[in-house]
């Protein structure tokens, strides 16, 4: 099928092959199958998925930032997935559905996510951000793998309606160790639910690696279960979204459900929270900015003619105006009112419920009404 | 208006409910173990797969947590998904699912997502069932904010109340009193919805002067039974079905409270942190001063669910119903003179 690269050591013993269509220099690899899927990526659109990964980081380091400053109370930071993420993420219909971890906003960038959404829940403004129906992209979700179950019972539904949407579920290499992400492929695969599974492995779930997780590399495990396979490197947004649409392609035509793990690796921090200089090896980090995904492209583009002043003047400031934006966005949220935790809880009235929050309503009431006296 | 009713067992009229529910609305989907071909171990959905079809009578693989997850995922699709757990000791492996997700998602999604989804749990014992078969779990999810419980009596109540859970938009746990399957009764198949009890109302079984008998699910013929074994010796007890456990319709206890001035309330559940401990505390809040005694609890131990020749030494029965009313009456009972 395709011409294998080779990739690092995860997930398994070293070199396992994975899908590269451009080397960590910024080499295009030819290859027969998967260059069908990028016939259309002219000049114009490889400049844009590079403006995409570019804007993506820098949100990204402009929310660590915010949080650094006490804007946000956590931020996840994604640095170092831009290709996995833009890669798989524009290679979506609009009509298509996804179920997303905490960590993609770059995917949550390309539904076009506004950015107050990318920041209320870690300024802990709201229990989530984003309209999932807007968006077709349901709220972020933080218990490890839970969202695989609902992707694959999304599917279902929508298969036993006879849609042809496909249904798309981000999740990490520590998710595959959960219960829920094991049952979701074996629904997926019984009901031949049209699912997409994109792991990102970017090598660790907060301190433990990926060896923990999978002794063998974890693409290696879906067709056990009967689902195809794919293994691409996840640095690579070429190989991300060819691979993509080629499984998604295969998933709307009813070929059943398809998993896609991105070799990735996560750059910075579990979160704003954790300190991995306590257990990584600061080599690993610094072999693995030999193949960022953003320098990589950028290679490519300088190769072609592509990388021109004006060009980067205009990615420079697309960069600059989003983490203006996004900073502007965040601190002019407005602060939740106090009863507002009632709301939502039940979609209908709740008498119980009800009598807390008036309850409550007339406890406020007193300090208004002491202040008002003052 | 004269109503025919058709005599059919507890069983029967949850099948008909799920039926009535099928035909009423496309978006409605079973979802379970052994549900289709076989029509569930217990028989409820029987000969509905035939009916309706294999993709709106799902025959799942044997595993919990999908069964409610996959659930969840279909409620963002706008389907009404109703999950058999097909043993209440079953259901822990969904726990996640049903409490950090489906009755977290709609507060999650600020209203955006609605999560009508029935999950239907044959529930506590009595019949000589093996470990994990006989359990009471309802309290784990009265204790789970987002999520509605209720618990049918009688073959009416099941037909609407069954009906009722799966119209209702919020995530509904529907306990099954399973010893009760088997009870027949009149059910009016052709039950307007819209003028049936609200599904959170509960229902005064009996009306009685002495004390307040407080049941759901499967004790609830039994306090009928001790009722009328107490009318015998001159005691009027007045006996409400909660019907809702979550939420508990502390108006309809509260006034028969004010009445009668004394509380006892049985549930097969262990008592620690059980919905009698919740009955409780929320009637000694909104009845303090009516109270003629404190209220007395009738539940099973705080011990794993003992093996079948075991089990009449947890369950309550009438006998021990009956000496919880002497309690609470403040006549000779088997704890008279006992300080602590």
């Amino acid at each position: 099928m395709s011409k294998p690269g080779t990739g690092p050591e995860s997930g398994g013993k070293s070199g396992e092959p994975f899908i590269q269509l451009l080397t960590p220099a910024g080499v295009r690899v030819a290859d027969p199958h998967f260059d069908q899927w990028l016939a259309d990526i002219d000049g114009d659109r490889l400049q844009g998925l590079y403006q995409d990964m570019v804007t993506v980081r820098r949100i990204d380091l402009e929310a660590t930032a915010l949080q650094r400053q006490g804007e946000l109370a956590l931020w996840p930071p994604m640095l170092g997935q831009e290709a996995a993420q833009i890669g798989s993420g524009r290679a979506l219909a609009p009509e298509d559905f996804v179920f997303p971890s905490y960590r993609d906003t770059g995917v949550a960038w390309c539904r076009g996510a506004e950015y107050a959404d990318l920041v209320k829940v870690w300024r802990g403004n709201a229990p989530s951000s984003w309209d999932p129906y807007r968006l077709n992209m349901a709220p972020m979700q933080i218990i490890i793998g839970a969202q695989t179950l609902h992707a694959t019972g999304y599917a279902m539904a929508a298969k036993f309606e006879g849609a042809e949407t496909a249904t798309v579920t981000y999740f990490g290499d520590g998710a595959t160790s959960q219960g829920d992400m094991n049952e979701a492929m074996v629904f997926a695969a019984s009901f031949q639910a049209p699912v997409l599974f994109f792991c990102q492995n970017n090598q660790w779930a907060i301190s433990e690696p990926v060896r923990v997780q999978a002794q063998r590399p974890i693409a290696d495990r879906p067709p056990g279960f009967g689902i195809r396979s794919l293994r691409v490197d996840g640095n690579d947004v070429l190989a991300c979204l060819a691979a993509t649409r080629e499984s998604l392609e295969r998933v709307r035509s009813g070929a059943g459900p398809c998993f896609i793990e991105a070799v990735t690796y996560r750059m910075g921090p579990h979160t704003t929270a954790d300190d991995p200089t306590r257990y990584r090896d600061p080599n690993e980090l610094e072999d693995w900015r030999t193949r960022d995904p953003v320098d990589r492209l950028g290679a490519y583009l300088q190769s072609e003619g592509l990388f021109g002043e004006e060009f980067r003047d205009q990615v420079r400031a697309a960069a600059d105006a989003a983490a203006a934006g996004l900073r502007e966005a965040c601190t002019s949220l407005p602060e939740p009112g106090g009863l507002e935790v009632f709301d939502h809880v039940y979609s209908g009235p709740h008498a119980v419920l009800e009598r807390q929050k008036d309850h409550y309503s007339r406890y406020l009431a007193g300090f208004e009404a002491a202040e008002g006296g003052r | 208006m004269t109503t025919a009713t058709t005599h059919m067992t507890f069983g029967q009229a949850i099948n008909a409910g799920l039926r009535r529910a099928l035909e009423r609305d496309p978006k409605v989907l079973l979802i379970g173990e052994d549900i289709g071909t076989l029509g569930g171990v217990f028989r409820i959905t029987d000969g509905l797969q035939k009916d309706f079809g294999a993709h709106r009578v799902v025959d799942s693989p044997l595993a919990e947590s999908a069964i409610v997850g996959t659930a969840v995922g279909m409620c963002f699709r706008g389907f009404r998904p109703v999950c058999e757990i097909q043993f209440d000791g079953f259901i822990y492996p969904a726990f996640d699912q049903l409490v950090s997700q489906a009755a977290k998602l709609h507060f999650r999604s600020r209203g955006r997502v609605r999560m009508p989804l029935t999950v239907r749990v044959p529930f506590g014992g009595g019949f000589g069932g093996a470990e994990h078969h006989s359990e009471s779990p309802e309290a784990y999810f009265l204790h789970t904010p987002g999520l509605r419980a209720v618990s049918p009596s009688n073959p009416q109540d099941a037909f609407v109340m069954v009906q009722q859970a799966i119209a209702c938009d919020d995530p509904v746990l529907f306990f099954e009193p399973k010893r009760r399957y088997h009870v027949k009764g009149e059910v009016d198949l052709e039950a307007d919805l819209a003028a049936a009890p609200p599904l959170e109302q509960a229902r005064i079984e009996r009306p009685g002067r002495d004390a307040t008998l407080v049941a759901y699910g499967p004790l609830v013929p039994t306090a009928r039974e001790a009722a009328e074994a107490a009318a015998d010796e001159g005691i009027s007890l007045e006996v409400i079905d909660l019907r809702s456990l979550s939420p508990l319709d502390f108006g309809t206890v509260a006034a028969s409270v004010r009445r009668t001035g004394r509380l006892v309330i049985t549930h097969e559940a262990s008592q620690t942190g059980g919905l009698g401990a919740e009955l409780a505390a929320g009637i000694t809040e909104r009845c303090f001063y009516y109270l003629e005694h404190a209220p007395v609890r009738v539940t099973g131990f705080d011990i794993p669910y003992p093996p079948a020749r075991m089990e009449q030494h947890h369950l309550p029965d009438l006998d021990r119903i009956l000496d919880g009313v002497d309690r609470v009456l403040g006549r000779p009972n088997s704890l008279s003179g006992l300080e602590d």
